[in-house]
């Protein structure tokens, strides 16, 4: 039996339940909170899509940890025969296990982390050259499914609302170095504001705990070297 | 919630160099205070770097040459992160920063005992 | 909260003071072997432009550098934003502008 201790209700109104869960083999964390629904309490809310570590639904925190819980084994993470669900940190709860993403999705946004096409949808696609350095650069950081685990391990964005996060300023930096983005200015713009890439402290551990082994942290760098970059630049042409 | 253990190489490194700093900043009124009596008062500067014969002054000033000197190399290194290209090679970098810091505030603790 | 103006401040005023720091750390291994006494300290950088020069660049860099730490640990750790941040962080510069400038002037003056 696993002792499984479930975060409930809203960020305003939180409890914890307890629940005996069967133990099995090859158990992922996924699969003791779809028992739990199934089996004890059909009120359990989570989310989850496709149980494969492609989709980036079903991240809660195991234990303490951001973890993907459809490919984190329960053999991996449980203490004592224990275990413990939250749902993912620094994002406010709807219900459960369930966060709102609004605000993760709003900064991915207003850090010009959308693509910004240098041609229309009629014209021939602009070919990538895929051993340029640019390129090289722009692929570490582009298997990122916004699975918003780098942004729960933060410290930063826990401690300073306005800061954008991990996760869409990689996405800004990998949009910088990709040669279709024809609007590098705003890119750089808009992760130089109050809550921008300055923000952090290259504690890492976005990269430390990211599913998909990726270092936002080296791309918050890069980011932060082109931005003063630009701005001196802006300053000698003045 | 429970906050995730974070104690891993560069979230300590972050840690330090936070702690450090905050250190620094509020000893730095107090240190200029007591120099700028030099001229005016030099018996009460002298009356503090008597009590500096101390030998849990003499360790308090080891601590803040460490904090001093680890806050400076941590940060030399968050720059060379930032504005070098990139090495992986941070967790490492991170454990000289404290190896030179030890070995700096270790010489002068050696000469002030 | 640390837009790209504080951050370059911060970043230049670090670069300034790392040589410096350098240089009080060696100052301070050499002179305190023995103990110090103010005459010590007096006779070493009393009328010296060069120590004036030197303490003077470190204290204003150190004044930017520690006022804008201070006001991310305060934004961090206590939440306090906006009119209250702003004064905060000149609240922290200004007085350790005066405090470390008096300093230097009272050590380095002839």
């Amino acid at each position: 039996m696993l002792e499984v201790i479930v975060q409930r209700g809203t960020t305003e109104a939180s409890r914890t339940d307890r629940f005996d869960v069967p133990a099995r083999d090859s158990q992922t964390v996924l699969d003791v909170v779809t028992w739990i629904q199934q089996a004890v309490d059909p009120t359990l809310s989570y989310r989850f899509s496709c149980r494969v570590g492609m989709c980036g639904s079903c991240a809660m925190m195991i234990n303490g940890v951001p973890r993907w819980t459809c490919r984190t084994h329960v053999s991996r993470v449980v203490q004592n025969g224990r275990l413990e669900i939250a749902p993912l940190r620094n994002l406010p709860v709807i219900k459960d296990l369930v966060t709102d993403m609004d605000p993760f999705f709003d900064k991915w946004v207003a850090a010009e982390a959308r693509h910004h096409p240098t041609r229309g949808r009629l014209e021939d696609s602009d070919p990538i050259t895929a051993n340029s350095p640019d390129r090289a650069e722009a692929d570490l950081g582009i298997e990122c499914i916004n699975c918003g685990i780098c942004y729960a391990a933060c410290d930063t964005v826990a401690g300073n609302p306005e800061y954008l996060g991990p996760a869409a300023l990689q996405r800004a930096w990998t949009l910088l170095n990709d040669s279709r983005d024809a609007n590098r200015s705003g890119i750089l713009a808009a992760v130089s504001g109050k809550g921008g890439c300055h923000n952090c402290h290259s504690m890492g551990s976005c990269a430390q705990y990211c599913p998909n082994a990726l270092n936002p942290m080296r791309a918050i760098a890069g980011l932060k070297r082109e931005t003063v970059k630009a701005a001196l630049r802006r300053k000698r042409d003045a | 919630m429970k906050q995730p253990p974070r104690s891993h190489p560069l979230w300590l490194a972050f840690v330090l160099h936070r702690l450090s700093g905050l250190t620094l900043a509020l000893f730095l009124p107090a240190h200029f205070w007591l120099l700028s009596q030099a001229i005016t008062a030099p018996a009460r500067l002298d009356g503090f770097l008597t009590l500096a014969e101390h030998p849990l002054v003499k360790v308090a000033e080891f601590g803040l040459v460490f904090l001093l000197a680890v806050h400076m190399f941590g940060g030399l290194r968050l720059m060379a992160l930032e504005f070098l290209p990139w090495s992986n090679r941070q967790k490492t970098l991170a454990a000289g920063a404290v190896g030179v810091a030890l070995f700096l505030s270790g010489t002068f603790f050696l000469r002030a005992i | 909260m640390l837009d790209l103006r504080l951050y370059m401040l911060q970043r230049l005023s670090a670069l300034v003071m790392a040589p410096l720091v350098l240089g009080h750390i060696a100052v301070m291994i050499y002179a305190i072997q023995g103990g110090l006494t103010t005459a010590e300290i007096l006779g070493r950088t009393q009328g010296s432009l060069l120590w004036f020069l030197f303490y003077g660049l470190f204290v204003v860099a150190v004044s930017v550098h520690a006022a804008i730490g201070l006001r991310v640990i305060v934004h961090e750790w206590l939440g306090l934003g906006g009119m209250v941040l702003a004064a905060l962080t000149w609240g922290i510069c200004a007085p350790l502008l005066v405090l470390g400038l008096s300093a230097a002037f009272a050590v380095t003056l002839p």
